[in-house]
């Protein structure tokens, strides 16, 4: 008998591991270098039709669409149609969105919160994206698209209630801060398991179509996010029955400490969408316009019966993971001032300047304002309660919503913690 | 003897059978480079290198998957889930290869894989960073189960389950990492490990063998049976109580030292059975089992049992879910009022 290994602790030869494993664009105490990176010009994408095959979209799945140049112009075939006034309610929805990080940041840091997570860096992917769907179109994001309940218009007061498990915490108290869910909003329950809304996103869509109906669904994961199976099976079920979706992947380089090689192989993200025969595009993540125009686009194919669209948008996590990290322990410092693609808030406020549309002086009353709304939103949230002090909902409210009727070991067990109390 | 935390512990513990052993190597997400989210891999990689301090891509079927691969092809690999919440997508590699790979192959086969995972409460994770699911995994043949409760067990026991030529699922409560932690409720208070005894830990390589129980304290009244975090909650109960209770630590749940457990309630008579995890089906429900398949005759009051409750973990009730001291006094003192 040959045993398949020899027994532990005698150590055979070995020769230098022929193992590869993925580099990091940056560690701590390097010079951050994003060459590798190809960024090609603004405005140099086609736009293909509605009806374009995957095949067809191989360069845009290996390009890179833009429409804001350096200097703030807009370019090229995937120009969007609107108005100053539409730019302006984009710049307005990414402050804010920037304005209630920073306040629930600093919130948790005291002590407010237990846990908060920033979308620094990405706002436009999520704001651009509520903006060009439906209402009626389902969202299944991830803990970083906070930007599409400012468009849909979330109170956000109603926000903040729910990270701090308050008594006016339409969550009842039961999930972890940003975990949001608002039906009215159409906004999909976000889950802490990663991935796992993307191939429901699909169900649902699937719905819609075997409904007759016109509403679509948009999904999200992050680059890390993308090596979970449910990414697969989402991507396969999409192409299989031709599914009203939009399946986004939002490649802000870094999953915790792990950079975006982990889960790319040396390739595109959109890239992948073309192994399952889906149109599959990448889009410049921090720039307005462009996320905007693709997601138009890929909302229009969608309506239009021409199924799903795979959709990569290269952006930074300009900031930690979460509070419980600190990005200096694993990438340099100034990394986010490297990165070639800018600010998505910088980016779309020198398009509105250079459009004559916008002034600094406007740009820093706005951000004034919108810092004064968020700390008024956070004084009103804390009369419903707080994290540490409540009121929160009746502790036997836990008990419920486990099934829609409480069995009765529930019941049992609801009145052993009221005896309790 | 050094002065370590649990993570001080776990990381002692690879550090040593990496030394002894190049064909056992730590994966997982962020295990690499960082170090692991709570540090329990802190300093592999920069001495034995990437493809032994592997960081993987965020898919843990895939994770499970590769290790058999690698275990099949004479690694020792230890897997690390960053949370024993994620291990589901990890289940079927788990439960159906990784599991019954020896029995299927008629031994043939065999990956000697340990997937570790911080598992536990107690530290506002609500329902996705919370969850004690050992009981899932007690349940299923050709898994062992493990949960040390301080870090020379810790270490000890990790060190057994990576030389462990069957797979080992070793949960680590992370509530502990830092720590003993004696319930919200209580006036003991938090005190760090290096005052504690079982945080004075030799540097060398050590084992302490799967399936030895540990008496912490010997009492003629009632037994009382748990591992993990709750082990410091029951012990400060059992302190604050006054009662004269034997209280035993599991460490390995599967395979279980009946035999202590057994020669215990048989003396006492009596027991109280605590775990973080749900109730229904929970692990606790086969030790009563246990318990009065081999004591019957000894019993003098129903045996108690004292978990969580049967409903995802709360994020804003963390303290009326979590089974506190005062929960685990009125159990004790209700099977003590039986004659
Ligand atoms: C199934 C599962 N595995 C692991 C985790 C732990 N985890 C939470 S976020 C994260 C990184 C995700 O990175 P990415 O998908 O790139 O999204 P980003 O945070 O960058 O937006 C990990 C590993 C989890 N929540 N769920
Ligand atoms: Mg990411």
């Amino acid at each position: 008998m040959t045993g398949q290994q020899g027994p532990a602790g005698v150590i055979p030869p070995r020769r230098k591991s022929k193992l590869h494993v993925p580099a990091a664009s940056s560690r701590p105490g390097q010079v951050p270098d994003f060459s590798q990176l190809h960024i090609p010009p603004a405005g140099d994408a086609s736009k293909p039709g509605l009806d374009v095959a995957a095949l067809d979209t191989a360069a845009l799945a290996h390009g890179l669409i833009r429409v804001l140049d350096d200097d703030g112009a807009a370019t090229g075939e995937w120009q969007p149609d609107l108005s100053p006034q539409q730019l302006r309610d984009g710049l307005r929805h990414m402050l804010h969105v920037r304005a209630y990080d920073d306040r629930m940041f600093r919130m948790q840091r005291q002590g407010k919160l237990s846990f908060y997570m920033k979308c620094s860096g990405e706002e436009a992917v999520a704001v651009a994206q509520a903006m060009a769907l439906e209402s009626g179109d389902m969202l299944f994001p991830t803990y970083r698209q906070q930007g599409l309940l400012f468009v849909r218009g979330r109170s956000v007061v109603d926000m903040m209630c729910h990270c701090i498990s308050n008594a006016g915490d339409n969550l009842k108290g039961r999930q972890m801060p940003v975990f949001y869910s608002w039906k009215e909003g159409n906004f999909f329950s976000i889950s802490g398991n990663l991935a796992t809304q993307y191939s429901q996103a699909v169900g649902w869509a699937m719905a819609s179509a075997y409904k007759g109906e016109d509403h679509i669904a948009a999904a999200w994961v992050g680059d890390g996010s993308t090596a979970e199976a449910d990414v697969h099976n989402a991507m396969l079920f999409a192409a299989t029955y031709k599914a009203p979706v939009i399946l986004n992947v939002v490649n802000n380089q870094w999953a915790i400490s792990t950079p975006q090689s982990f889960a790319s192989t040396g390739t595109t993200f959109a890239a992948r969408g073309l192994g399952f025969n889906l149109p599959s595009v990448r889009v410049d993540g921090n720039d307005f316009l462009a996320v905007y125009a693709v997601t138009r686009w890929a909302a229009e194919r969608a309506r239009q019966g021409f199924g799903p669209t795979f959709v990569e948008h290269l952006s930074y996590r300009a900031a930690g993971h979460s509070t419980s990290d600190n990005p200096d322990g694993y990438r340099a410092s100034g990394e986010a001032e490297a990165w070639p693609l800018g600010d998505p808030v910088q980016r779309l406020k020198q398009h509105l300047l250079r459009l004559g549309e916008w002034s600094e002086q406007q740009h820093s009353e706005l951000e004034q304002e919108l810092a004064a709304a968020v700390a008024r939103d956070w004084k009103e949230a804390i009369t419903h309660g707080t994290l540490e002090e409540g009121p929160h909902w009746p502790v036997e409210s836990m008990f419920e919503d486990v099934f829609k009727e409480m069995p009765e070991h529930l019941v049992r067990q609801r009145r052993k913690v009221g005896e309790q109390l | 003897m050094t002065a370590m935390t649990m993570v001080q512990a776990i990381n002692s513990a690879l550090d040593c059978t990496m030394a002894r052993d190049p064909n056992v190597l730590v994966m997982g997400e962020d295990v690499g480079f960082f170090g692991g989210v709570f540090r329990c891999t802190e300093g592999l990689y920069e001495k034995y290198g990437a493809h032994r301090a592997l960081d993987t891509p965020i898919a843990e079927g895939g994770i499970v998957g590769a290790a058999i691969g690698m275990g099949v092809n004479g690694l020792r690999p230890v897997v690390e889930m960053q949370f024993a919440d994620y291990i589901y997508p990890a289940i079927d590699q788990i439960i159906s290869e990784l599991a019954r790979l020896r029995h299927r192959s008629g031994g043939e086969f065999w990956a000697p894989v340990v997937v570790r995972a911080p598992c536990g409460g107690g530290i506002r994770g609500g329902q996705t960073h919370s969850q004690s699911p050992e009981g899932i995994f007690t349940h299923v043949c050709g898994l062992k189960t493990v949960m040390p409760s301080n870090p020379y067990d810790a270490k000890g026991l990790l060190i057994s389950a990576i030389e462990d030529d069957d797979p080992v699922i070793f949960f680590e409560p992370k509530r502990i990492y830092n720590g003993p932690f004696y319930g919200h409720d209580s006036s003991t208070g938090a005190v760090g490990w290096s005052s504690h005894p079982a945080g004075e830990v030799p540097e060398e390589h050590y084992r302490i063998p799967l399936g030895k129980a540990n008496v912490l304290r010997a009492g003629s009244a009632v037994t009382v049976l748990t591992y993990g975090t709750m082990v410091h909650v029951a012990q400060a109960a059992v302190e604050a109580c006054g009662i004269d209770a034997e209280l035993i630590d599991l460490r390995s749940l599967l395979p279980l030292d009946l035999d202590t457990v057994a020669a215990s309630v048989s003396k006492t008579g009596r027991c109280v059975v605590i775990h973080e995890a749900t109730r229904t089906s929970g692990y606790g429900a086969e030790l009563i089992a246990e318990v009065q398949e081999e004591c019957f005759w000894h019993l003098r009051a129903p045996i108690e049992r004292v978990t969580g409750w049967d409903t995802p973990y709360p994020h804003a009730f963390e303290w009326e879910y979590f089974p506190s001291q005062r929960r685990i006094i009125e159990a004790l003192e209700r099977t003590l009022a039986f004659d």
